[in-house]
Parts: C-alpha cells; structure tokens; sequence
C-alpha cells in the first residue's frame, strides 16, 4: 500500500522522464557525467539523493530493491531509504542479494556476483573524479573530452615517489571502456575489480552535484596504476571474526579501551548467508 | 476531425515498464525486448515506436519526423513534444519510412556528447541470433541480430558514426512490439 498523495516513486513523471532520458544516454557512453537537474528530495544531500532519484526512475511494481550502506542492511541510511520507498512505490524489500533486482548502495559492491537481472545503483558524493587535481568544472570538462588525464597519474606517481606505494584505499579512480577516467564512487580499492565486465547494470547517482554515470554490463573497467606498480586491492589480512571469510571486505571494530581489534565481514549478507550455510549443512 | 486513439492505460506503470525495456535494450545492444504495453498508435507508427516516444519524449525534447499529420498530432496531443523541422536541432528523430542519414543528425560535442539525438528507427522486422554481429560494451562476447528492412548502407554508416566516440547517435530500432537498441559504443560488423 503506498502513502496517498504521492506519484508512485515519489518523482513526478515529467522529472522521471528527464532522469530515463540521462540514464539511456550515460549507458551509451560509459563513464561519462551526464548533467540532471536533480530535485531536492525528502533526505539532506549526503544521504544518497542522487542514488534515489535514479531507483525511483528506473523502479516498478514488480523489483525486490535492496538497499545497502557500507555492506550493511541494517544501518541507519539503509533502512529510511529502504522504508522511504516502500511508502512511495508499495516494492518488496529483502536483505538477500540473490533475491534483489534493484541494489542501491552506499560505498561497497555486493561479495556474491551479480547477475544480468539485477541493476546496481551507487550513491556518489563527488562523481568527478579530477575534482581534487582541477576545481574548475569546465577544464574538467574539456579534460575529458580530450581524454587528458596526466593529472591523475601524476598523482598516484607522486604517492609512489613519497610513499613507495599508491595510497588510495576507496574511491580509486578507473577508466571505464578505455576511455573515460571514472569515480567508483568511494567504494574500497577491493571492490574495483568487481566492476569488470560485471553482468549487471551499474548507474551512479549525484544529487548535489547534479551527474548521472552508467557502467553498461559486461564493460571494461581498469583500476590506473603502472607497470612496475600493478594495481593491488587491499584488504585486512585476517579473518573474519563471525563466519571466518578470509576472501570478503572487512570492517575492523575497537571492541575495549585496551587495543582490542576485531575484523567482521563488511556484507551483512554475505556474513550471514555463510554463518547459515554450516548449521543448514549439519541439519 | 479524426478521433485521437489513446496512449498508455497506465501512464505512469506502462511508461515504467517500457523504459525498462529500452533500458535492457541499451545495456545489452542487439538483444531484442518486448514492449508489453497495448496503445494502438496512428499508422505507420508501430507499438515499439509509439511506446517509446510515449516513454522518452516531452516538451524538452524536439521531435523530427517523417511521418503523416495523425502520427504527428497524436505524438503533439500525447507527449507535448515540439515537433520540429529542422533534424540538426531534434533530440528524437523518428523514421517510419526512408531512413535520414545518421550524419544529419545532431551528434553533441566533445564536451557534451550527450547531446546526441536519438533515431527511432522502424524497421521491418527484427530476427536475434543471427545476421550482424555486435561487439562492444554490454556485450559479453557477441550479440547477432538480423534488422529486416535496414538501409542498405547502414553498417558503413553506422561505422562512420561509432568512429565519432563519445559523440554519435544512438539508434532504437523498433518493429512491431519489439525493440533492439545500437547504442554508439558498439560495433557492427556484416555476419
């Protein structure tokens, strides 16, 4: 049952129709920052404006939408999101990643792969991603027509020139289709390979700054680095504490005032389809 | 006057489900989807064409055709698109008979490729699994698709196109309730 006096999804129809038109076109061309005129919507910027305006668009009766932030089902800007759209467009949720057709997310990619069925939807809070290298919109702009992106590799090179490393653990920047230098969105570093050739649909939502972006499935997407420095994705080298994945992302919690440290997987999902998997196995 | 036939039962739901369509369409070029909805657009526009129009298109999106004045009021009454006659300035283009060729079209620019118009193209038929063989983005390996009725030099054409990368036109292919999408990025080759 949806909340009466609002159009399903919230969105009107006219502002629906001018996201699908940006959707379409940023599918055409991966990697590429499609301006919107994003709404102001009933959360504050930062909590994902962007991400829910590009759901709302794409959403109908039939999608399972799951909705995560930093792996977790169960935190706060998961649950309103999630709540905010079983109000406006009456969806069934779930916690699952298997079940869902629609994920929109906070800051992490599902641990178990995608499928064709699914659409994965990022919240980004900054999706140009020369933004700390360049502030003026219009040469980034004109940076990426001309495919410039000396900028960025000078940068990582200068963290290996002082570090011995790159030192960028999230939000590390890709070229999608071997042409457009992109923001994962600040994602880990671990999860960047996910996005290669995945199966699913990806779609990133800005709300302050107003851009949609698209990886289309089964598209390129390299994570810069060099020759002598490959690429690495960091991870915790430790266990989990509740389900014992020694492959999955994982948060560390301060557990006293006296350097206690555990490691719990990221993916509430993830962690618990594994914590049921040993007792259903035993049953 | 002639009596206006109508546009979505559901405006809201149809229009949903028809741009998912096109959505599955673009994501995975050459794959062909169903558009489910029932409107019995003016002839010669076909349901796929009529839906997606119906979907995509409003008062911000200039609109080229060359069709009749009953496509054209029925596309004027039910989308509120301006319909233009000029193709360089048309956000969609709609072809039911000859096809204009792709370079007539607005392609964008460098810094704005999204502007780059969108051709609804109404083709006779579309047959999957054979006929050209599409690579690029969105498809894992390849797609094949058989377009019944295409220009004839639509492949030499349409490699003139995607050499403009990021700017070009992207194409909805449309016959009968079916719907493929030849978004820029991908490739075409004769199968």
């Amino acid at each position: 049952m949806t909340e009466a006096g609002y159009n399903f999804a919230y969105l009107d129809e006219a502002t629906k129709r001018m996201i699908r038109r940006a959707i379409l076109k940023a599918v055409a061309i991966p990697g590429h920052q499609i301006p919107f005129g994003a709404r102001e919507m009933p959360l504050p910027y930062g909590w994902g404006t962007g991400g829910i305006q590009v759901t709302a668009s794409i959403l109908g009766p039939a999608d399972v939408l799951k909705v995560i932030d930093q792996g977790a089902d169960d935190t706060t800007n998961a649950v309103s999101i999630r709540r905010f759209f079983t109000r406006v467009a009456g969806i069934a949720t779930t916690d699952a990643t298997g079940e869902a057709s629609i994920i929109q997310t906070r800051h992490r990619i599902p641990e178990k792969p995608l499928t064709e069925n699914q659409i994965l939807v990022y919240q980004v809070p900054q999706p140009e991603p020369l933004f700390r290298l360049e502030p003026h919109r219009a040469e980034t702009r004109r940076l990426h027509a001309l495919a410039d992106y000396g900028l960025m590799h000078v940068r990582l090179y200068e963290d290996i020139a002082r570090l011995g490393h790159i030192a960028k653990a999230y939000d590390y920047p890709v070229m999608v289709n071997e042409r457009y230098l992109m923001s994962p969105s600040p994602i880990p570093a671990f999860d960047n390979p996910k996005m290669h050739q995945m199966a699913a649909l990806q779609l990133f939502g800005a709300g302050r700054e107003k851009r949609i972006y698209a990886v289309p499935p089964y598209t390129a997407v390299r994570s810069l680095d060099f020759e002598d420095h490959p690429f690495r994705p960091i991870r915790a080298p430790q266990a989990c504490a509740i389900c014992g994945s020694t492959t999955s992302y994982l948060d560390e919690l301060v557990t006293d005032d006296a350097g206690g440290r555990a490691f719990i997987c990221s993916d509430t999902d993830y962690c618990q389809e594994r914590q049921a998997a040993p007792k259903a196995a035993a049953e | 006057m002639k009596q206006l036939t109508p546009g979505f039962a559901d405006p809201v739901l149809d229009a949903q489900a028809c741009f998912r369509a096109i959505l599955e369409a673009m994501s995975r070029p050459g794959r062909i989807q169903r558009i489910a909805a029932h409107i019995t657009p003016p002839a010669p526009l076909c349901t796929a064409a009529g839906a997606a129009l119906l979907s995509l298109a409003d008062a911000d999106t200039p609109l080229w055709l060359d069709t009749d004045e009953a496509v054209a009021a029925w596309l004027r009454f039910h989308c509120g698109a301006p319909i233009t006659g000029d193709i360089g300035a048309a956000r969609f283009v709609l072809s039911c008979g000859p096809a204009p060729s792709l370079a007539a079209l607005d392609i964008g620019t460098d810094e704005d490729p999204q502007l780059g118009a969108t051709l609804i193209l109404q083709v006779a038929g579309l047959i999957a699994d054979e006929g050209w063989r599409l690579t690029g983005p969105g498809i894992q390996h390849e797609h094949h698709l058989r377009v019944l009725g295409a220009p004839a030099d639509f492949v030499s054409a349409w490699a003139r196109n995607q050499a403009l990368f990021p700017r070009g036109v992207d194409v909805l292919l449309c016959a009968g309730d079916s719907i493929a999408a030849l978004p820029r990025s991908v490739m075409i080759a004769e199968g």
